[in-house]
């Protein structure tokens, strides 16, 4: 899968245009108790067909980056404080609510985390689906129920026809995530945000349903964006990864470098946490500390107070996201770190 | 998963990892594996049981609080209690012949009789008739003071709900105003100021006072129902504000303003009374159970009758709205299923 993205990323205009990219992006919240600066400063960028994980633990604001693409953000307390979101050569932030509406759904639409709660409860999952058709493209009653069932087959749900006119209380976590799924596939939109999309399953039904959305993805050529806090869940279907802590991106990576050789005290920290067969009677380690309170982010860089390799430096300064190169120097494609000691980390 | 595992020899679909969960059962072979954890997680024994149960589940919020609505005897009492007294105020006529305003000095404060069941009151009228006369005007104001304030109230709460900000701090300090007019002395402040003893004007001073408690409501269901992530999740996927809030929204916050309405009607009813007794409220020749409590004040010592029937008519008629709200509470309520 990562051999084909990247191949299908090589194409000439592809390369040039990403279909998202994310510039800088701020977002804070304002609350009664002071600003929380949620997002500070991200930059990513997703092509067609290409898959994009954004890894971090809660506020982290790998949700909250996700929600100012969509356009979702709840306004206020949230307010985006700078940066550009380009999508398909479209500045979002300046495109006024209606137009923006538009393309919500249409051309980028989302899967959550928690199909219950997130498909309405009163409403059938058929009128739920056909809703999608009714409201971007004005189909009839009839026709969008019919859309429903055929879109029911396609994410692989069982007598669609039948279960088309049933209540999402009715489905089972794994079927409700897909209808989900149908949902965001509606009108196939070029880009899909899935918000931690199998954290609320089985996990025998979150491999099947990160397979299904890797199967459509693969289908309709779009862009994948992941978002999750689940190791495991990334490594089979992303092709690269950025890591979010306290706001920002402190490691991106193809994926399987990432796991390869951590370049971030923090991802490094992240993954020795996992647990594994062959450490099974010793401790289990984890990372020392508490993620950092948003209303008041740690001085320079942000993971300082649970870093094994902190220094004064790291007290003082933010760390930009350096590129990342080989000990002889040669660049490593697609690769950085925001940390001062990412050599050391790298290498040492 | 025990029957399962039994005899996966028998599946034709032995050859895939994840059909280790199918039954040998011929037409759920062809299903998914997480069809089938779902089918077993709803119990089925076979495909034929599964239908007939799925179909029997097959119910919203709606139609599950009708099943529970169904079983509760409270519901139904009150429901043919106010279904009587519906048909009481729309043909009082079937019920009497005498005219409640047809009055004869000369029978003033007579007992029981063939001619006048529940006596006569010290104008000498008919007590049995202006009872079941007295239901229009109780039923009148109870039932339209409520769709008027519910009405009112939930446009205008749901509204402040949905958009926050600006017309939220308005509309709360308004209903925080309107908690603070003290209902008896607004009420005749305002009745003796407008100086009309109409039904209607009843009506809309139970609407002007009333709404600001269904409005408190309807803000806090809605700002609950903007909040699920079902609303989001619509919005996300393109949903504009009107069909957010009328499909979305509205159908799952409307219960607890349908609870608070229907125990509300109760209380105009018995606010409705209160008002006449003191003469602010309708006024003769409307006839109304209120009037008549107050005009039995001066003589139910020695007439406890003419106290008594229109006072019973009131409290069954406000105990059958009230009981009937907590039935419809309690059904609409999931945490009290």
């Amino acid at each position: 899968m990562s051999t084909a993205s990247s191949a299908r990323s090589t194409t000439a205009d592809s390369a040039e245009a990403p279909l998202l990219q994310v510039r800088d992006l701020h977002v804070e919240f304002r609350t009664r108790e002071g600003v929380a600066r949620a997002v500070n400063g991200v930059n990513y960028s997703v092509r067609a067909g290409e898959t994009l994980a954004i890894l971090g633990e809660s506020g982290s604001g790998k949700s909250v980056s996700s929600q100012a693409v969509m356009g979702i953000l709840d306004s206020p307390p949230g307010f985006i404080t700078g940066g550009e979101i380009i999508f398909k050569g479209q500045n979002l932030l300046t495109v006024g609510r209606e137009e923006r509406r538009k393309i919500r759904g249409a051309q980028m639409a989302m899967v959550f985390q928690d199909a219950l709660s997130a498909l309405n409860p009163v409403l059938t999952v058929g009128y739920q689906l056909g809703e999608m058709y009714r409201t971007h493209k004005g189909t009839s009653r009839k026709d969008a129920k019919a859309k429903a069932v055929e879109l029911m087959e396609r994410v692989g749900i069982p007598g669609a026809r039948e279960r088309v006119t049933q209540y999402p209380h009715q489905f089972s976590g794994g079927m409700r995530q897909r209808v989900m799924i149908a949902m965001a596939l509606a009108l196939e939109p070029d880009l899909i945000i899935a918000d931690e999309p199998t954290t609320a399953l089985d996990v025998t039904v979150q491999a099947q349903v990160m397979e299904l959305l890797a199967d459509l993805q693969r289908e309709y050529n779009m862009g994948l964006i992941l978002i999750t806090h689940d190791l495991g869940v990334v490594a089979d279907v992303a092709d690269k990864i950025a890591v979010m802590y306290a706001g920002r991106i402190v490691e991106t990576a193809p994926v399987h470098e990432l796991y390869a050789r951590p370049s971030h005290p923090y991802t490094k920290g992240l993954l020795a946490s996992i647990p594994r067969l062959d450490q099974k009677g010793q401790d289990l380690y984890a990372i020392k500390g508490l993620p950092p309170n948003l209303l008041h982010i740690p001085s320079g860089c942000a993971f300082n107070p649970r870093c094994p390799m902190a220094q004064e430096i790291c007290r003082a300064e933010i760390p930009p996201l350096h590129a990342v190169t080989e000990e002889d120097g040669s660049e490593l494609v697609g690769r950085g770190s925001a940390c001062h000691f990412w050599k050391e980390t790298l290498h040492g | 998963m025990p029957d399962q595992n039994t005899d996966p020899a028998d599946d034709p679909m032995g050859t895939e990892v994840h059909s280790a969960f199918a039954t040998p059962t011929p037409n759920l072979a062809s299903m998914e594996s997480e069809q089938l954890i779902e089918k077993e997680q709803l119990g089925a024994d076979g495909p034929e049981l599964e239908i007939g149960r799925e179909r029997e589940k097959a119910r919203s919020l709606w139609q599950d609080a009708w099943r529970d609505l169904r079983g509760n005897w409270i519901f139904w009492v009150s429901s043919l209690v106010i279904l009587f007294l519906l048909v009481v105020a729309i043909a009082p006529g079937l019920f009497t012949s005498t005219s409640p305003l047809a009055c004869n000095l000369s029978n003033s404060l007579q007992g029981g009789s063939a001619a006048h069941p529940f006596g006569t009151d010290n104008q000498g009228c008919d007590i049995y008739s202006r009872t079941i006369h007295g239901a229009r005007a109780s039923i009148t104001v109870g039932v339209f003071a409520t769709l008027g304030s519910v009405v009112v109230g939930a446009v205008l709460g749901g509204l402040a709900g949905f958009f926050g900000g600006w017309w939220d701090a308005i509309l709360s300090r308004i209903t925080d105003i309107f908690f603070g007019i003290p209902l008896l002395l607004g009420a005749m402040v305002f009745l003796t100021a407008i100086n009309s003893h109409s039904v209607w004007i009843v009506v809309a001073f139970l609407v002007i006072l009333g709404w600001p408690q269904i409005a408190r409501i309807a803000r806090g269901s809605v700002i609950t129902a903007k909040q699920q992530d079902y609303v989001t999740a619509a919005r996300a996927l393109g949903a504009g504000n009107s069909r957010l809030m009328l499909r979305h929204i509205l159908p799952n916050a409307v219960a607890p303003i349908i609870v608070v309405g229907t125990i509300a009607l109760g209380s105009y009813i018995s606010l409705e009374a209160t008002l006449s007794f003191l003469g602010v409220g309708l006024a003769p020749p409307t006839v109304s159970w209120g009037i008549d409590l107050s005009n039995a004040v001066q003589v139910f010592r020695n007439a406890p009758n003419t106290l008594f029937y229109p006072a019973a008519a009131l409290s069954i008629t406000v105990l059958a709205f009230i009981m009937l709200g907590d039935a419809v509470r309690e059904a609409l309520d999931p945490k009290l299923r």
